[in-house]
């Protein structure tokens, strides 16, 4: 397999030979953080016409297809729909609050973004603790939403960020916790050894047999509840909430909820894609050494998009089959169901890697 | 000037900045803000530091927990009052006697303790990994945390029976 790390370490020591070494550090934060920008923009633009294509699908509609080719400039135009807009100052709420709000959000989604594991070598955040680092970070962003909600002094947002906040916290256990079962596999936290792991080795979903199948199946309900999505798309409610925490956002700031959502559900999908199904790792069949040397073939990169989207359509398959449930049931549903099942799946892969179990 | 020296002036700055601003904030929503700039700094800190775990736990526990509680506190009591009760004279006097105690204490420590130049660089992540927290925190040997790690257990098992306790329907 083709390994990123070559390019990365040619541009470093090209920088090296004319700059000093902060400002080389420097340029490469600064290319780093272009990539990071571009990468989640256009995901996000994928996903967001991919969601509009396959919702229609599963309600028996077209979707856009008014707008170039199977409408495939839609989305162009509604991003600049929405960076045109004007964004509405109102009066008695706090604006700092109000306006920092959707930093918070987008800001935790593009560090998450970063611990992905793109290909060999492509990875930008790597640390020894790299799952718990993913985790930790993106706790931040329910921060965002509760102010989100406290700064527009309004009663529908206010309910709307507490309910998110409360569902956010609530599955974050139980993703924590599938996380834990497959680091009890795995051995290690690092994203990089995680997934060179389950290229030499097998997927994890094939390594660790059952109790890992329903590690991944908790994973895609929690994973889809903490993006506030799917049948747990509270901000959504319009019945009840109207919007929920960003009822009252306008223009571009409105624009980043939407964005760090989009985004969001494809780091969910990621994370499922490297701890689950092997990052960009190839799929390998035992025995098969000509059919492995092909697949190794493909580059990285393409297995890992490939999965995440994918993932990214189970997730959607999830969304647009359920209907949504109340707030008492989405909490009961956690604390009742997923959170007992997930430590009892724990103690399952626990007795399965003790016993040596797994293939 | 390396780029060590520059990060660390920048995170310096915020943590300042913002702790000034926790306490000088006269909304006490801005205040959690401001801490939660402050606490975020000193994760930065430890991410300089080279020491990663920590980081992810002062960002895991402040960041996601504390601050998350907090909000949470004020959002159920307070609703969208914000309003921090006056500041009376005796308060005042209390806090800055207080708070120059902890300046001396810092001053004195900065200036009597001899810092070593060379042992301040920022050392590598891989100086403690987490498989070396883990078996010290779950061995029983010199330097194993097991006691210590089970009590704290005992204890979390407690608050949380107590929590429920207090929460049930009657």
């Amino acid at each position: 397999m083709f390994n990123f790390s070559i390019v990365t370490d040619w541009l470093h020591t090209l920088l090296l030979s004319f700059l000093p070494e902060w400002a080389t550090v420097l340029t490469e934060s600064v290319l780093v953080a272009v990539v990071i920008i571009s990468l989640a923009a256009i995901f996000a633009m994928v996903l967001i016409y991919m969601e509009r294509k396959v919702c229609a699908f599963f309600q028996c509609r077209l979707g856009p297809n008014r707008v170039g080719k199977w409408g495939l400039l839609q989305l162009f135009a509604d991003v600049f729909k929405m960076l045109q807009k004007e964004i509405i100052k109102m009066r008695q709420t706090d604006r700092f609050l109000h306006d920092l709000a959707p930093f918070f959000v987008i800001t935790a989604s593009m560090i998450t973004i970063a611990c992905l594991p793109w290909n060999r070598g492509a990875q930008i955040l790597d640390f020894n603790i790299g799952v718990f680092f993913f985790l930790a970070v993106s706790s931040v962003s329910v921060v965002g939403i509760l102010l989100a909600g406290w700064g527009s002094n309004s009663k529908y947002p206010l309910i709307g960020a507490m309910r998110s906040g409360a569902q956010i916290i609530s599955y974050e256990i139980s993703i924590g916790l599938t996380m834990l079962t497959v680091i009890c596999l795995t051995g290690t936290m690092q994203i990089s050894e995680i997934v060179e792991q389950q290229y030499v080795e097998g997927w994890n979903i094939f390594r660790g047999h059952l109790p890992m199948l329903v590690a991944f199946l908790i994973y895609m309900i929690a994973g889809n509840a903490e993006c506030n999505r799917g049948p747990f798309d509270l901000p959504e409610s319009e019945s009840e909430l109207t919007a929920g925490y960003h009822t009252e956002y306008s223009g571009m700031h409105f624009g980043y909820f939407y964005l760090a959502e989009y985004m969001n559900l494809f780091i969910s999908a990621g994370l499922a894609t490297t701890v689950f199904l092997g990052g960009w790792a190839p799929l390998h069949i035992v025995g098969l050494d000509g059919f492995n040397q092909v697949m190794d073939y493909i580059p990285g990169a393409v297995w890992f998009v490939g999965k995440a989207l994918f993932v990214v359509f189970l997730f959607m398959w999830e969304r647009w089959t359920l209907p949504r449930l109340r707030i008492d049931h989405i909490l009961t549903l956690e604390w009742k169901y997923l959170m007992p099942i997930s430590m009892l799946n724990l103690v399952v892969m626990a007795l399965v890697v003790a016993f040596g179990l797994h293939f | 000037m390396d780029s060590y020296n520059i990060m660390f002036v920048v995170l310096a700055g915020i943590i300042v900045a913002s702790s000034v601003l926790t306490v000088v904030t006269r909304s006490i929503m801005r205040a959690a803000t401001y801490l939660f700039f402050a606490l975020l700094g000193t994760a930065g800190m430890y991410f300089l530091l080279g020491y990663t775990f920590l980081g992810a736990v002062q960002t895991m526990v402040y960041a996601g927990g504390i601050i998350v509680l907090y909000v949470f506190a004020i959002l159920l009591t307070r609703g969208t009052k914000d309003r921090i009760s006056e500041n009376t004279r005796s308060k005042i006097a209390l806090s800055a006697v207080l708070s120059l105690v902890g300046f001396g204490l810092v001053g004195f420590i900065l200036f009597t303790a001899n810092l070593r130049h060379e042992v301040l660089t920022a050392p590598d992540e891989n100086v403690m990994t987490m498989t070396r927290l883990g078996e010290h925190l779950l061995s029983t040997d010199n330097g194993g945390y097991l006691l210590p790690f089970e009590a704290v257990s005992l204890l979390l098992l407690a608050c949380i029976v107590a929590g429920v306790m207090i929460a049930r329907k009657r």
